[in-house]
C-alpha cells in the first residue's frame, strides 16, 4: 500500500434526514470517516441502508442537517448553491446506475458537455474528447446516439465524461447494476485503470460484493452507520 | 451553440406532439389575425375619413331625411367652402346576398368634396350627361365584372320599383378607400318619385359638407345646428369620423364579441401550449437534475425550457402569419363588398406576433421554476 497523507475526503459527524410527509426519516447518523486521495473504495450495504444518500453528500449534491464534510480541503456543507454547482463542476465526475446521458447528444457531445462549463477552446475541447473516447474504446461510436449504443457501451460514455475535466474524485452509484457480467467486468476493470493508471479517487455504491472486490477497501453501511472492513 | 443545438434537438424529440402543437398555433394565430382584420375592416370607413368633411343628418335618426332646401341656407355659412348630399338607395342586385351601398347624390357637387376618388375627366363628362348613369367603385366593377356600359338592374326597397341604371364611370382609390359603393344621379330618383309617391320628393338622407379649417368643426357644426333649431327637421352635424363612428357603434357589440373571441382563442393555445410545457418539462426531470449534477445553472436548464416553448411557437405564428393573407384574400373574396376595405395590417401582424411570444413564454414560466428549483437528488431519483 502507499502512504497516504492527506485525506481527500473527511466526513466528522454527518447527520442526515428526509422529511416524508409529517415523518422525519433519519438515514445517517454520526458518520465519520476518511478517504485518501488515490484510494477505490466501495460502500455496500443492504437497499435503503444510505449508501447513494451519503455519496449524494459527498459528491455535493444533497446538503447535510449536521456534521461537516470536507472535500479536497473545502468544507462543502457550507457552500451556496451557485457555488456548489461551480464546486461540483471543477472537482467531481459523476458516474450513474442509469447511465443519464442526454439523449439528443452524440457519444462525442455527451463527453464535451462538462468541458463547455470552462475555458477552453474548441479545438481543445475536440482534442481531450477524442482522447477521451479512446481511452474506453468507443473511438468508432463518436458520432452514436446513446439509444443506438449498448449498455455497456453507454456506461463507458459517461466514464469518459466523467473523467474527462480531471476532477479530483469519481463518484460511481450502482455502475454497474444494470449491466450483464461481461460489461460489468469492463466497466470494472476501466475503473481500476483510472485509479491505478490515473490515481483517481473512486468512491462506488455497489450491493454487489463481486462488484466490490475491485475496490481497495469497503466500508459497510448499516442502518446509517458505518461499520469499517478492510480487504 | 450547443445551447441552441440542444434545444432544436429537444424540439424535435416529441415529433407528433411538437406538430401537433404547431397546428394548434397556426391555427390560432390565424384565426387571431383574421379576427381582428375583421374588425379593422369595421372601423376602417372611420379609419379614412376626412377631418375636413362635415355630415349633416336629422337629428332624430339617420333613417329620417332631411329637406333639399336646407342645402343653399347651409353654403352660406361662413367657413363652409363646398356642400354636397347623398340618400341612401338600399336596392337588391338580384339577391340580398350581393349587398352593395349604393347613393343617389347630387352629381355636379359630390365628387368635388370626395378628390380620393379617382375618375377620367372623359368618364365624368359621360356620367354628368346621363340621367340614368351611375359611378361605381373598381372593388364593386371587379366583383360582378361590370364594364363602362353596362346595364344594373336593382330592385328598389326603400324607394319601390325596378331600376335600371347604365355604368357610365368606374373610381379607383388607393388602400384605404372604399372602392365598392355605387352612385347615381339624385335628381333621376327625385323626378321618378315625383311621379309615384309626390310627398316623397324634394328629400335628402345627408348633407356633406367642405370646410377649409379642420380646427373650426365643432364651431362649424354647432352654427349648422342652430340655424334649424326649431323647425320640422332639426340637424345633427358631426365630423365625417365621428358620423362613421357612430354608423359602426350600432353593430358595436358584435365587434365586441368577435374581439373577445379573438382573444380567447389565444388563450386556449396558451393552455395548450401550457400542457405541452409541463408534460414535456416532467419527462425531463432527470435530464435536468443530471445537468445540474454536472455543474449547470438553474438558468440553462430555465432557458432550455424558455428556448424550446419559444421555438415552438414561433414557428406555429411564422405559418400562421404567412397563411393570414391568402386567407384574409379568399376571404375577402367569399364575402365580396360587404367588407369595402379588407386587409391584414402591419399592426395585426405584430399583434400576432406578439401574442406568439407571450404564449411561448407565459407557457414556459411553470416549467422553468420547477425544473430550476427542483432538488438534483430528487430528480435523479425519477429515473430508472
Ligand atoms: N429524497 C428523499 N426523500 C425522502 N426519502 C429519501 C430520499 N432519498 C432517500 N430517502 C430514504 O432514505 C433511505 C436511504 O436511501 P438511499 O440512500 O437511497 O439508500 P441506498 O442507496 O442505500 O439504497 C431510504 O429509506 C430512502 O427511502
Ligand atoms: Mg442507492
Amino acid at each position: 500500500m502507499e502512504d497516504f497523507t492527506e485525506p481527500i475526503v473527511q466526513i466528522r459527524q454527518l447527520t442526515k434526514s428526509y422529511r416524508r410527509g409529517g415523518q422525519i426519516i433519519s438515514v445517517l447518523t454520526n458518520i465519520s470517516f476518511d478517504i485518501n486521495s488515490g484510494e477505490f473504495i466501495a460502500l455496500m450495504g443492504p437497499s435503503g441502508s444510505g449508501k447513494s444518500t451519503l455519496l449524494n453528500l459527498i459528491a455535493g449534491i444533497d446538503k447535510p442537517d449536521s456534521g461537516s464534510l470536507k472535500v479536497n480541503g473545502r468544507d462543502i456543507a457550507t457552500l451556496s448553491e451557485a457555488d456548489l454547482a461551480d464546486w461540483r463542476a471543477a472537482n467531481v465526475g459523476f458516474i450513474f446506475q442509469f447511465y443519464n446521458l442526454m439523449p439528443v447528444l452524440t457519444a462525442f457531445e455527451n463527453v464535451e458537455l462538462p468541458l463547455l462549463l470552462t475555458r477552453l477552446s474548441r479545438d481543445q475541447r475536440q482534442e481531450r474528447v477524442e482522447l477521451a473516447l479512446s481511452m474506453v474504446g468507443l473511438t468508432d461510436r463518436v458520432e452514436h446516439y446513446p439509444s443506438e449504443l449498448s449498455g455497456g457501451q453507454q456506461q463507458r460514455v459517461a466514464i469518459a465524461r466523467a473523467f474527462i475535466t480531471d476532477p479530483v474524485i469519481l463518484v460511481a452509484d450502482e455502475p454497474t447494476g444494470d449491466l450483464d457480467r461481461a460489461s460489468a467486468d469492463d466497466i470494472l476493470a476501466m475503473l481500476q485503470r483510472l485509479n491505478r493508471e490515473m490515481g483517481k479517487t473512486i468512491i462506488m455504491v455497489t450491493h454487489d460484493p463481486y462488484a466490490a472486490k475491485s475496490a481497495h477497501s469497503i466500508r459497510h453501511l448499516e442502518k446509517g452507520e458505518l461499520d469499517v472492513t478492510n480487504q | 451553440m450547443h445551447f441552441l443545438k440542444l434545444i432544436l434537438r429537444n424540439t424535435l424529440r416529441h415529433k407528433l406532439r411538437t406538430s401537433l402543437t404547431v397546428l394548434g398555433l397556426v391555427v390560432a394565430i390565424l384565426a387571431f389575425g383574421l379576427l381582428r382584420t375583421v374588425v379593422d375592416a369595421w372601423y376602417s370607413g372611420a379609419e379614412g375619413a376626412s377631418s375636413t368633411r362635415l355630415v349633416t343628418r336629422n337629428a332624430i335618426s339617420l333613417v329620417f331625411p332631411l329637406p333639399i332646401n336646407y342645402q343653399e341656407r347651409i353654403r352660406r355659412i361662413h367657413g363652409v367652402t363646398a356642400i354636397t348630399h347623398a340618400s341612401w338607395f338600399g336596392g337588391v342586385y338580384i339577391a340580398p346576398r350581393n349587398f352593395f351601398p349604393q347613393f343617389a347624390v347630387d352629381a355636379k357637387t359630390y365628387f368635388h368634396l370626395y378628390p380620393e376618388y379617382f375618375i377620367p375627366p372623359a368618364e365624368m363628362k359621360a356620367f354628368l350627361t346621363d340621367r340614368k348613369g351611375c359611378v361605381i367603385g373598381r372593388k364593386l366593377a371587379n366583383t360582378h365584372g361590370f364594364k363602362i356600359g353596362d346595364t344594373i338592374p336593382l330592385r328598389g326597397t326603400i324607394y319601390p320599383g325596378a331600376w335600371s341604371f347604365t355604368v357610365r364611370a368606374i373610381y379607383d382609390g388607393d388602400a384605404g378607400t372604399d372602392t365598392s359603393q355605387f352612385f347615381f344621379h339624385w335628381n333621376y330618383l327625385n323626378e321618378t318619385m315625383k311621379k309615384v309617391v309626390a310627398r316623397r320628393t324634394d328629400w335628402i338622407g345627408v348633407y356633406v359638407i367642405g370646410i377649409s379649417d379642420p380646427d373650426r368643426a365643432a364651431e362649424i357644426s354647432t352654427e349648422v345646428d342652430a340655424m334649424f333649431k326649431n323647425s320640422l327637421a332639426e340637424t345633427l352635424t358631426e365630423t365625417e369620423k365621428a358620423f362613421q363612428l357612430g354608423f359602426v357603434s350600432m353593430t358595436e357589440a358584435i365587434v365586441v364579441a368577435i374581439r373577445i373571441v379573438s382573444f380567447l382563442v389565444i388563450f386556449i393555445i396558451l393552455a395548450v401550449m401550457a400542457n405541452t410545457m409541463a408534460m414535456t418539462a416532467r419527462e425531463r426531470i432527470g435530464e435536468y437534475a443530471t445537468l445540474k449534477a454536472l455543474g449547470f445553472g438553474p438558468r440553462f436548464l430555465a432557458g432550455l425550457i424558455y428556448g424550446e416553448s419559444l421555438a415552438i411557437a414561433l414557428t406555429g405564428a411564422g405559418i400562421g402569419i404567412l397563411l393570414t393573407f391568402p386567407v384574409a384574400d379568399e376571404f375577402s373574396k367569399q364575402v365580396g363588398t360587404l367588407f369595402p376595405v379588407f386587409g391584414v395590417s402591419l399592426e395585426t401582424v405584430y399583434m400576432q406576433a406578439a401574442a406568439a411570444i407571450a404564449v411561448g413564454i407565459t407557457a414556459a414560466a411553470l416549467p422553468a421554476f420547477r425544473a430550476a428549483r427542483v432538488p438534483i437528488v430528487d430528480g435523479l431519483r425519477s429515473i430508472g
